[in-house]
């Protein structure tokens, strides 16, 4: 992104927005069906965080349907930005930290595509990254912050930031350009048929993620009733309006977790991890193959994850509802 | 191994997350780490600090973990056990901007003589020979706050002058720091395997506050990349406590974090 292109003009945000039917109106569809509606070299914000709540299986169906330059933008990227990269999907991420996880190392697959200059890997600081999403949320074009300066994180980014002083206090501030992602891919626990949705847990940056974008695609572990809905509006966090696609996809983050429904399936992630640092390349490309590309369907992909490893990430998923 | 409540029988990981949890203060807000921020903030709190309040990235507002259940990242359902709120990212990390955070408290991958912190490149970032995971929230929370830094004393981690500055110290030492823009906070306490370090109050180098048992200067100096201050009063730190370690075993069980 150059800095001309870096923050979409205020008047083609109101525009994208008005031309987009805003009616209370049904839009469930399948996976399939909604990967449709991303199209090559959109900027993608990705949902949830590191391994909570990723909408695995939108990007299981993005993989699937070979789209091709997503600029894709997160708050921590974790397999799933392995898994992008090394499928062609994407070639430009943009987040705070990225690898599997602590306790797996640094991921060889970013350091394959990063080091040998075959992706751009942006780093921004978290809480940079979040304010640039709520600056988008906001309708404003930039966000001031204190962090990022005297670091060579900031100095990296070049100027797609600046910094000013302040006009009331003089003091140095850091302006962070809004991010507007074309496409929110976002899976919560459960909304309605019309995309109201609700989640349980840790929001991650997924509302302001979600008002900051031209449309949402919705994944969820059940579509309820309206009426639902309408009982507990205080606990809905995405409002209707901003959903273009309500996919109803059950352990639709599999191997990562969705707060209260399943813990990450520890063994599965173990056993990707094992795959990678072999052969980086080789290993995805089979994982890829073998969980993607083979299964006809997203029921189809679980069954190979295994019964029992669903069953146990369920049952400690389910157990904070215990105390 | 055992005399008068002390053992010499704990893994380096262990003894980093029983000085650094001593460093901790009663009702102090900690934002930590997953690992031994988190070990020793817990530890911290079972022991001395009960009112201490730990924030963790993914948006939680004092939890109570659960033995045996430690989180894989700060962003899992493991870290919002028995908390009392829980919040955006962005809005967690706000809580370091508008000054609510005491200490900040992670690991370190390498670190300078003026505590900057790197975890984006070894080598130049232009050509890495490794790409690291990146920041994450520690240049928000290096920026904003006070900080310890808890990780192993190896020459290759401790250098003159980073690669590449993810989190920033006292930045060139002296003012620079706030000259760069950051008035508040800064690099307090490096806890490593060998010795408690601190910075000078005037030039911001480097210091060593305390050795622990059994460690000799030589020993620090041998394993560290640049020429070591020594605090006029280098103490030695008291060994970890039997009740210390056990709170640790019971806590990570598995030895995910403590090996």
């Amino acid at each position: 992104m150059s800095t001309t292109d870096l923050v979409k003009p205020y008047q083609q945000l109101r525009s994208d927005t008005l031309g987009r039917d805003r009616g209370l109106r049904e839009k469930v569809m399948s996976l399939e069906a909604a990967a449709k509606l991303v199209e090559d070299g959109d900027h993608v914000g990705i949902g949830g965080c590191t391994m909570s709540r990723t909408p695995m299986a939108m990007i299981w169906a993005l993989i699937r349907a070979r789209r091709k330059n997503l600029v894709v933008s997160r708050s921590i990227t974790s397999t799933e930005g392995d898994l992008l990269l090394a499928s062609g999907v994407s070639k430009h991420v943009v987040t705070s930290w990225f690898s599997q996880g602590i306790v797996w190392g640094v991921s060889k697959v970013m350091r394959h595509y990063t080091e040998a200059k075959l992706a751009r890997f942006d780093e921004w600081s978290h809480m940079s990254i979040g304010l640039r999403y709520r600056a988008g949320a906001m309708g404003i074009p930039f966000m001031p912050s204190r962090s990022m300066v005297g670091s060579d994180v900031g100095k990296r980014v070049g100027d797609q930031i600046r910094t000013m002083a302040c006009p009331f206090t003089g003091e140095q501030v850091t302006l962070l350009p809004a991010l507007n992602p074309d496409v929110a891919l976002i899976h919560v626990q459960r909304c309605d048929a019309y995309g109201n949705a609700q989640l349980d847990g840790l929001q991650f940056m997924d509302i302001d993620m979600a008002m900051a974008a031209n449309r949402v695609i919705l994944t969820t572990e059940r579509i309820v009733s309206n009426e639902q809905i309408r009982r507990t509006p205080d606990q809905t966090r995405i409002p209707f309006f901003t959903v273009e696609a309500v996919v109803e996809a059950p352990i639709g983050c599999a191997p990562h977790e969705c707060y209260g429904v399943y813990e990450p399936f520890f063994a599965s992630l173990d056993d990707y991890a094992e795959r990678i640092s072999k052969d980086p390349l080789e290993g995805c490309r089979q994982y890829l193959e073998e969980f993607y590309y083979a299964p006809k369907s997203w029921p189809e992909y679980l069954s190979k994850i295994g019964m029992d490893a669903v069953l146990d990430a369920c049952r400690r998923g389910r157990s904070v509802h215990n105390d | 191994m055992t005399k008068a409540g002390k053992t010499t029988d704990y893994t380096a990981s262990e003894l980093l997350a029983v000085m650094a949890g001593r460093l901790l203060v009663d009702g102090q807000i900690v934002f930590a780490g997953v690992g031994v921020p988190l070990l020793a903030a817990t530890l911290a709190q079972r022991i001395h600090a009960p009112h201490l309040t730990i924030l963790f990235e993914g948006g939680t507002i004092g939890p109570f973990i659960v033995p045996g259940e430690l989180p894989p990242s700060t962003n899992e359902q493991r870290c919002t056990r028995r908390a009392n709120m829980v919040l955006p990212i962005t809005d967690v990390l706000l809580l370091l901007q508008r000054g609510y955070v005491d200490v900040g408290f992670m690991g370190g991958a390498q670190i300078d003589r003026f505590g900057n912190l790197n975890s984006s490149f070894i080598g130049p970032p232009e050509n890495p020979r490794i790409r690291l995971p990146g920041t994450g929230g520690g240049n928000d929370i290096s920026s904003l706050t006070d900080m310890i830094v808890a990780m192993k004393h190896e020459k290759r981690r401790f250098v003159a002058d980073v690669d590449f500055i993810t989190s920033p110290g006292w930045i060139n030492g002296r003012r620079t720091r706030a000259e760069a823009g950051l008035p508040q906070g800064g690099m307090w306490r490096v806890v490593t395997d060998l010795a408690i370090m601190g910075f000078d109050a005037e030039t911001r180098e480097m210091k060593v506050l305390a050795l622990h048992q059994g460690v000799t200067r030589e020993q620090v100096q041998d394993n560290t990349g640049f020429k070591l201050r020594f605090d006029s009063n280098v103490e030695t730190a008291e060994p970890p406590r039997q009740e210390e370690l056990k709170v640790l075993r019971e806590l990570d069980p598995e030895r995910l974090y403590t090996a």
